[in-house]
């Protein structure tokens, strides 16, 4: 730091000396000394082939190395991986079990067991406290667990195809007398999924205890309409991802977390490759899992997962650094244990922020689930990839408005749920019925539900007659889309063509014509300034060695042109809109609900809207980013100029300022930095989403992560996802110091 | 050490910076103001030691930034100083492994903050029962002791109430209820009245005196209020940038103050209140104890100043069993009350 501010304070001496002292001097002379040699040796200009390192090469080998013959001693690599997957898959199928596919009696028994554990682990509670809670739940499943140990064995050992045992049984056999009892209940030998009756009133009603009337009615729309247009079964495929993944990633990221603020060791690890992984698009996750894992709903959940753990890691840090020093001071001094700390005082204290971090979860896991149908994943998401390779519009339409649907339901109550968990009221004492009326209605609606199953089959799924919109009316949205499509052709084709071929190809072969050692010479030139030698040697060598060495260059500048184009685009809309919403609270109440709406979207979705329009094509491409992109350029400018002290504007207002003037010469200066910060993330946005334009004919290092799927070539995919985190993260150092330098010659911190 | 002292702290040093510990080393542990400054640490604390006597107010005073709420947190331990010793009850605090130092204060020290620091997720019942939860009490035990806390406090009736639904005035009765549930040998107050309003602050400095007569804790009470200093303290420790300046009772420190910074502070002190009669009487020469009729010398100046002033000569100054001791006169008396410079 002391390096930068050193530097900062010579340059601004400077300033008034040499041309050669000035930003731009700089900036020139770099241009032209790199121009010089890029045209005197072409290999500045164009890194040649023959010296590009084969790291793809080298990753894909790892890979296929880890994948067959790697070994931890005792087993390898293949048998961890198979394991981990064997583990994962339980919970998995126990959610299809439950929520679409059914299932034997047998099949339940763990479920079974782990909810008789619960409830008695909840009797405990109430008549003891949690140690004994834990302790009862605790003893039930190890009872039941050790008494089905044949049972586990053999599962493990089919999982890691050993041979297996001899046919198993159950030692005493508690384990098993459930699964006879509702095999004597059960006429017909197997368990039907939850009715969707009974599913969407769940929703509804825990989205009525948490946020009333309004949100219950919300998303019990949301959740009907997954059943009424056919798609439950496939949502229920889709949300029993969501189910397994959630958990897991909250867990993971909670305890890498409490670990980073434990060690500093931890720390210094874990948060730059949290920074990695949150620039990384989703798309690139999927490469390796499918190298290690194969393909289908247990490596999508592991990717999801991997996915989705950073942003639960992140809150938490920022949780526990947040929690106000007199509160853990008077932890201390009232005597807790280090480990009473963190569960007593640290994270409940600051459980608003670990909920929105849930919440952040919960939304990546959504949009990774749908993404992960390209490696297999069963549901929604897969649907729609389908309706989009064959272009049927209208069910895609149908397909993406579930998922909008699905991802606005999650959003609403588990934000509801996070302000509700932490409105602190005390209440009458009240009955039990009382006290948990939402519970009992639930248990209530469950329970007739499934014995109305029985007699009406509409009550457990819809029969197509009951349809409010089946594939008939999909084909009639399909044939309206494309009649729409067809009568707008005539206005769009020519603004279309006129975009494309007068600036976005001009710009593309502008960007692809410029050597490689221009671009390291300006943002080396750009890190010195801003932030003194080491970054200057942080983004050049991230430059060279992720992008130009494994040569990645030229995909990388088509990247650059889509997401710079995207940007533009962006910033004009974005800005403007930010700056009207920071003038009129009515406008900018609705702006930030669109705002927040637009951001619980899979980024799957944006691909919809671009395709009707442009059908395929660049403008698609970047059309598609926009949307997505433009949201926190908006936010960000709108609290930015929020951000400006009002007694400034009152000043400025009584040098006599008309508003233009007020704005222009003193809010945007004060904002600026604030607005450059929506800007990198405006650009990270837009770098996740060049990625998924790659469904649509992208040719980028998005396209290069899509083609490495199918053929499993690890090292493509892992250096092209690389490739677009390196840009993210160049641009994110370099606006970042800019806006650092800025705020502290400003005097905000 | 005698048996009347409870902590007993000795050149304590607290540095922040790079390497304190290094740091120290290299200047010998005795640092000055440019050495500080030329290599960019900060001497939160400088070589501060003091004793607090077993049920005494110990009132540690000063401006933001001179160290005090520092000094607070090297004796509770919740910063390490730099060099130093603390002892508590004659044993070495900084010794003290994380184990020891948990029981030290689950049972002997509860602490009081400025922003309370309660505990936001839990109702009144439960953030006063906290530090006995903590120690593994049964649940009928501690809320039975927490209960009482917070009768105590007077806030009976809203055991279920969260702090947030709670005013300043009475978050802080639950801070004062919570650190007095596990019946702590020492009181620490950090500031705890400052985030309140000056009514409300006057109200709860009636309630901790009122406490204080039933309980009669050890307290080290830091403020930045020179007269709520003055109206609590036993003793009054001054502190500036680090240092202790000055520790004496208020009467001593508003009659001799160490230097002009202590004597910028007892400027607009409350004489009448804090000076006693018999602090500023010339005392008799007569040698035999002789009884008679007059003020007495333990009362403040201020609760004798009208009998004084309407006087015409001097006023006889007598002792508890109505021995004279000294004489009062009208001029010494003026002189008094309005300070040094005079009128």
């Amino acid at each position: 730091m002391s390096v930068a501010t050193a530097d900062g304070v010579k340059g601004g001496i400077g300033l008034r000396r040499l041309p050669t002292d000035t930003v731009w001097g700089q900036l020139g002379i770099a241009v032209a000394v790199s121009l010089l040699l890029a045209t005197l040796l072409n290999m500045f200009w164009n890194w040649p082939a023959e010296l590009v390192l084969p790291i793809k090469i080298w990753i894909t080998d790892l890979f296929r190395w880890l994948d067959k013959e790697a070994t931890l001693g005792l087993f390898t690599v293949k048998d961890a991986t198979r394991t981990v997957s064997w583990i994962l898959k339980q919970p998995l199928i126990w959610f299809e079990y439950l929520l679409w596919k059914g299932a034997k009696p047998f099949q339940m028994l763990p479920v079974f067991w782990i909810a008789m554990a619960t409830l008695a682990g909840f009797v405990a509670y109430r008549l003891r406290n949690g140690r004994s809670a834990v302790l009862v739940a605790f003893l039930v499943l190890a009872v039941v667990s050790l008494d089905g140990l044949p049972h586990i064995l053999l599962s493990l050992t089919k999982a890691l195809r050993a041979d297996p045992l001899m046919e198993p049984a159950a030692f005493i056999g508690i384990s098993e007398w459930p699964g006879y009892l509702l095999e004597l209940l059960a006429p017909k030998n197997k368990i039907k999924p939850l009715p969707w009756v009974a599913v969407v009133a769940g929703f509804a009603i825990f989205a009525h205890w948490v946020g009333g009337w309004r949100l219950a009615i919300l998303v019990g729309f949301c959740m009907s309409y997954l059943a009424f247009t056919g798609l439950w079964r496939e949502s229920m495929k889709t949300f029993s991802l969501v189910a397994v993944a959630v958990p897991i990633s909250a867990v993971l990221g909670l305890f890498l977390g409490v670990w980073v603020t434990r060690s500093k060791r931890a720390a210094s690890i874990l948060t730059p490759m949290f920074d990695l992984m949150q620039a990384t698009p989703h798309l690139a996750y999927l490469v390796p899992v499918v190298v290690m894992f194969g393909a289908g709903q247990v490596p999508a959940l592991i990717a999801t997962v991997i996915f989705a753990m950073p942003p639960m890691a992140r809150c938490t840090i920022l949780a526990l650094q947040t929690v106000p020093s007199d509160v853990v001071e008077s932890g201390h001094m009232n005597g807790c244990t280090p480990r009473q700390l963190l569960w007593k005082v640290q994270l409940p204290a600051s459980q608003k922020t670990l909920l929105l971090g849930l919440n952040q979860v919960i939304m990546q896991t959504l949009a990774m689930v749908v993404i992960a149908s390209l490696v297999g994943a069963q549901g929604l998401g897969h649907k729609l990839l389908f309706s989009l390779q064959q272009l049927k519009l209208g069910f895609a339409t149908m397909q993406g408005i579930a998922i909008v649907l699905m991802a606005v339901a999650l959003d609403r109550v588990t934000q509801a749920y996070a302000n509700r968990a932490t409105d602190y009221e005390h209440r009458e004492s009240r009955s039990f019925v009382e006290q948990h009326f939402h519970l009992v209605l639930f248990a209530a609606v469950i329970i007739v539900s499934i014995i109305a199953a029985y007699f009406f089959k509409d009550v457990a799924i819809l029969s197509k007659k009951m349809l409010l919109a089946d594939n008939k009316s999909a084909l009639e949205l399909d044939k309206s889309i494309k009649q729409i499509t067809f009568f707008l052709i005539d206005y769009v084709k020519p603004i279309r063509d006129w975009l494309t071929v007068y600036t976005l190809i001009p710009l593309r072969n502008f960007y692809q014509g410029t050597p490689w050692i221009v671009v390291l010479a300006v943002i080396g030139v750009l890190g010195f300034r801003l932030g003194g030698r080491r970054l200057a040697l942080l983004v050049c060598s991230l430059f060279f060695f992720v992008i130009v060495l494994p040569g990645n260059w030229e995909f990388a500048t088509t990247t650059f042109y889509y997401v710079s184009s995207a940007l533009i685009v962006c910033v004009l809309i974005g800005v403007p809109i930010g700056i009207w919403a920071s003038r009129s609270p009515r406008v900018a109440k609705i702006t930030m609900a669109c705002c927040d709406t637009l951001q619980t979207f899979p980024s799957f979705i944006y691909l919809l809207p671009a395709i009707m329009l442009f059908k395929v094509g660049e403008l698609a491409i970047i059309f598609a980013i926009v949307p997505y992109a433009t949201v926190p350029a908006i936010r960000y400018t709108y609290l930015g100029l929020r951000l400006v002290p009002e007694v400034t504007g009152e000043a400025a207002r009584m040098s006599g300022a008309t508003t233009f003037q007020r704005l222009w010469k003193v809010q945007l200066p004060i904002a600026l930095p604030e607005i450059m910060l929506g800007v990198n993330q405006t650009i990270m946005m837009a770098l996740a989403m060049t990625a998924i334009t790659a469904l649509i004919g992208g040719t980028d290092l998005g396209q290069e992560i899509y083609r490495a799927l199918p053929t499993s070539d690890a090292g493509r995919g892992v250096m092209a996802g690389l490739g677009i985190a390196t840009m993210g993260i160049i641009a994110d150092r370099l606006i970042g110091a800019w806006a650092d330098q800025r705020k502290k010659n400003l005097g905000v911190e | 050490m005698s048996d009347d002292v409870q902590i007993e702290c000795r050149n304590i040093w607290k540095v922040f910076g790079a390497d304190p510990a290094g740091f120290m080393r290299r200047h010998n542990n005795q640092p000055d103001t440019e050495a500080l400054s030329e290599e960019g640490y900060i001497g939160a604390v400088r070589d501060v030691s003091f004793d607090v006597h077993r049920g005494e107010i110990l009132i540690i005073m000063g401006l933001s930034g001179s160290g005090k709420s520092t000094i607070i947190r090297c004796i509770t331990r919740l910063n390490d100083p730099t060099i130093g010793s603390v002892r508590f009850d004659g044993r070495d605090l900084l010794a003290a492994s994380e184990k020891e130092l948990i029981e030290i204060r689950r049972h002997k020290m509860g602490m009081v903050f400025q922003n309370f620091g309660l505990l936001p997720h839990r109702d009144v019942m439960s953030n006063v029962a906290f530090p006995l939860e903590v120690q593994g009490l049964e649940r009928a035990e501690r809320e039975a002791k927490a209960r009482e806390m917070i009768e105590l406090v007077g806030l009976g009736g809203r055991e279920s109430y969260f702090p947030r639904e709670l005013s300043g005035g009475q978050q802080q009765r639950v801070g004062i209820a919570r650190s007095l549930a596990v019946e702590p040998d020492v009181w620490f107050l950090d500031e705890p009245f400052s985030a309140l309003d000056p009514l409300i602050r006057s109200e709860m400095q009636d309630e901790f005196i009122r406490l204080q007569k039933m309980l009669r804790k050890t307290i080290v009470f830091i403020t930045h209020d020179f007269e709520e200093a003055t109206k609590l303290a036993d003793r009054i420790g001054i502190m500036k940038d680090g240092h202790l300046v000055q520790l004496s009772t208020p009467e001593e420190m508003v009659l001799n103050p160490a230097d002009d910074y202590v004597a910028e502070f007892t400027k607009n002190a409350p004489r009448d209140r804090i000076v006693s009669v018999q602090a500023i009487m010339t005392p008799t020469r007569a040698k035999a104890p002789k009884k008679g009729t007059g003020v007495e010398g333990r009362l403040s100046i201020g609760e004798v100043a009208e009998q004084v002033l309407n006087s015409d000569g001097p006023v006889n100054v007598v002792d508890k069993d109505n021995i004279v001791v000294g004489s009062i006169d009208r001029k010494r008396m003026t002189k008094a009350l309005f300070g040094r410079e005079g009128v």
